[in-house]
């Protein structure tokens, strides 16, 4: 079996923790990920700004890189979920799109991999320290990602599970759409992080790095000092792997 | 029409209006919330939502499809039962249709109860220049009418104005100072109206459904303002959009639970009316002559476009407003046109087809995909929103700017190698702005981005840079795959296989 890790390039470039951690986590069972380095972005800014030949040039990497994978592992539900589009976007080209439907049936966010298909809601970690969560739009709403990291940190021992309000309303990320219409993205932001602020939660966890960047962003420029982390991260430091 | 429209072009410039105005956002919050957890409350009580809202779409889906057929039949049945029935290819057509009833009629004041279409034609005006007195009846409305505003939202069109605004708004109706208490300015539009109902000469509606077997029109509505409409003048005009038809009362059951339950969490609304045709001679009310015009004005256009045609689908719940987040800090106006909020942000360009002038609303959007969950009949709004981002692009409309940087992102990441390139001389090139680990300046392409936050920086290594010491240290220890797991994996695969496709996850 041969599971591939898909970092995205907000992975590589500033998170690598965040794809260390799940390569650690994953190890704890016996699963070595594959890292294929053809792999580049997953073509979502240029996909959702119209330009979809460009989308299309980036997209082609990640059908190369992961030709051979059985599984392949992502860190955002964003990310997967462009894959989710690939066969809109090549449906002109018969051979490529053949080729992005094999990759979306293939495809799974960490949590949504870790909870439904290696059955594991319980990696053995202790984390006492108060949490919240923020769902990350595409993850639950495209990839439908709802219930696994729930049952995840609810194994987490000590852990104390702050439901966060407003938590289904977007933290104003979107992409490019943080830069055109930057005024409404840092509204938005800046109300998610009001609601982060009165949970009172020492840590905020997500499934997505993008928005968790434009959270945490938000709450350092404002001196709040809330750790924010994926959720692999949680894990693999609550189960000694990092 | 509006107010903020022609002074400020730009949606983003609308959108700056309206993050500043602190009444507006309260009061656009606190609307939305209460409309929002009523339909999430209502839906949940409902038992079997996602279902219903499958034979939701699927009707709709199916009358779309044979639109024409349904139409037809719509028109046989009303025609039948003494209708009038007028279509309109334009909304110039329309109006001039609803004109010419009026200086036939002589008419000197018309009553309105809520319709979209009406104000997509903007038809309190032309009636105006006619010297008709127009008065809305929906309270909502009576207050931007008042105003001289457009609705900023689809079902609450006031949603934007508190009460002491509203209070001052009436004040000046009345003469006198009216207390800001809601029971005591929803009476004094409730007398003020009376005497104009007992006026008119004409009664306009819009329509929320049309049954294509009986010929009949719905509307639902909480104040009986509609029924005072459709039973007191003598001459009823009612304006409906060409999509509009369902096929039978049976499917109006789907709708009926569908439409007040996603607009305002309601069961069902005050009143609902069905009305088949003017009064016959043993009936105690209603007028003595009925008109349906039946609108396109651009919405043809989406008939047999595979990305927008669903858009037809739509009931105007309102229901995707209420849900997005974009909608909850700019309200309805910024989005500049009649219909606002993600339906509004597609249906504006699409009935247009105008992809250049209206682009920038479908910009307004960070694509959450909150309105296709909240939609009744499950149109995938943010899809379109990229569908008409796209368009926009191929047809040459695109920003210069961005799309040379969309090039120069095509040829980065094409290619590994050149984005690690990139990467090694963004980690030089930070060294100008890095303090701390954090970039906190807001000159040029960050500027936006920093004015609401701190960018991380390029770490020393990259995750690729990172990958061989790694992969060496956990296949040095790793343990033997769980037999398990190994299955588990296996069984996945092999369900892969049967079922084809993407078995897992999306919509």
């Amino acid at each position: 079996m041969k599971v591939s890790l898909f970092i995205t390039c907000l992975g590589d470039a500033i998170y690598p923790r965040v794809g260390e951690a799940m390569v650690r986590v994953l190890a704890k069972y016996g699963i070595a990920l594959d890292f294929p380095r053809i792999q580049t972005c997953c073509g979502q800014p240029a996909f959702n700004s119209g330009y979809w030949k460009e989308a299309r040039a980036s997209a082609l990497t990640l059908l190369d890189a992961f030709e051979d994978s059985d599984f392949v592992i992502s860190p955002s539900g964003s990310c997967t979920g462009m894959i989710h589009h690939y066969p809109k976007l090549f449906e002109d080209d018969p051979v490529q799109r053949e080729r992005a439907l094999k990759l979306q049936a293939k495809s799974y966010e960490f949590a949504q991999f870790l909870v439904n298909v290696l059955g594991v809601t319980d990696v053995g970690a202790t984390f006492p320290r108060k949490v919240t969560y923020h769902p990350s739009c595409h993850g639950t709403r495209l990839l439908g990602v709802k219930d696994e990291p729930m049952a995840l940190m609810r194994h987490v021992k000590g852990l104390e599970f702050i439901p966060l309000p407003f938590a289904e309303d977007c933290c104003g990320f979107g992409g490019t759409f943080a830069v055109k219409m930057a005024d409404i993205s840092g509204a938005m932001v800046t109300e998610k992080a009001d609601h982060v602020k009165e949970t009172e939660a020492e840590v905020l966890v997500g499934l997505d790095m993008a928005c968790l960047m434009n959270i945490a962003g938000n709450l350092r420029y404002r001196n709040e000092p809330v750790r924010v982390m994926h959720l692999a991260e949680l894990l693999a430091e609550g189960a000694n792997l990092a | 029409m509006s107010a903020t429209g022609a002074a400020h072009p730009s949606v983003k410039e609308r959108a700056e209006l309206a993050l500043n105005d602190e009444f507006l956002r309260k009061a656009v919050k606190f609307t939305t919330e209460r409309l929002r957890n009523g339909k999430k409350n209502a839906s949940a009580d409902h038992g079997n939502w996602d279902e219903w809202r499958e034979r939701g779409r699927q009707i709709r889906l199916h009358t779309i499809a044979h639109l024409d057929y349904y139409l037809n039949l719509f028109v046989e049945n009303a025609r039948a039962n003494g209708v009038h029935v007028h279509f309109a290819d334009t909304g110039e057509e329309a109006v001039r249709i609803s004109l010419d009833i009026a200086e036939r009629k002589s008419a000197k004041s018309v009553v309105k109860s809520k319709s979209m279409v009406s104000e997509e034609l903007h038809l309190n005006h032309a009636l105006e220049t006619i010297g008709v007195e127009a008065i809305e009846t929906d309270l909502g409305e009576y207050i931007i009418q008042l105003a001289g505003e457009m609705p900023s939202h689809i079902v609450i069109p006031a949603i934007h104005k508190n009460r002491y605004q509203i209070a001052d708004l009436l004040s000046e109706v009345a003469g006198e100072r009216l207390e800001a208490d809601t029971t005591v300015l929803a009476g004094f539009v409730r007398k003020k109206l009376r005497e104009k109902f007992l006026e008119a000469d004409i009664g306009m509606t819009g329509c929320n459904f049309a049954i294509a077997e009986t010929g009949s029109m719905v509307l639902f509505e909480n104040e009986g303002n509609a029924r005072m409409v459709t039973t007191v003048p003598k001459t009823q005009i009612t304006l409906m959009g060409m999509e509009r038809i369902i096929p039978s009362f049976e499917d109006l059951e789907v709708m009926a639970t569908l439409l007040p339950r996603s607009a305002t969490g309601q069961k069902l609304t005050m009143y609902m009316s069905g009305i088949s045709g003017p009064r016959r001679s043993d009936d105690a009310d209603g007028p003595d002559e009925m008109h349906i015009i039946i609108v396109d004005n651009g919405r043809s256009l989406q008939l047999g476009d595979p990305e927008f045609q669903e858009l037809l689908n739509c009931i105007r719940c309102g229901a995707c407003l209420n849900a997005c987040p974009v909608y909850r800090h700019i309200g309805g106006h910024a989005y500049g046109s009649t219909y606002s909020g993600p339906i509004g942000a597609v249906l504006t360009p699409a009935l247009n087809k105008n992809i250049a002038e209206w682009d920038d609303i479908a910009n307004a959007s960070s694509l959450c995909g909150a309105c296709y969950e909240a939609c009744p009949v499950k149109i995938p709004l943010h899809e379109m929103l990229i569908y008409l981002r796209r368009r926009k692009v191929e047809s040459g409309h695109g920003n210069k700017l961005e799309a040379a940087g969309m090039k120069g992102f095509a040829v980065l990441m094409a290619n590994a190698s050149r984005l690690r390139a990139i990467l090694a001389l963004g980690k030089i090139g930070q060294k100008l702005v890095v303090r701390k680990g954090e970039i906190r300046t807001k000159i040029g392409p960050l500027k936006g981005w920093n004015s609401y936050r701190v960018t991380p920086s390029l770490p020393r290594a990259s995750f690729r840079d990172r990958w061989a010491t790694l992969d060496q240290e956990i296949r040095h220890g790793l343990q033997e795959l769980n037999p398990e797991m190994q299955r588990r994996l296996e069984n996945a695969v092999k369900q892969r296989q049967q079922g084809g496709g993407a078995g897992h996850g999306g919509h």
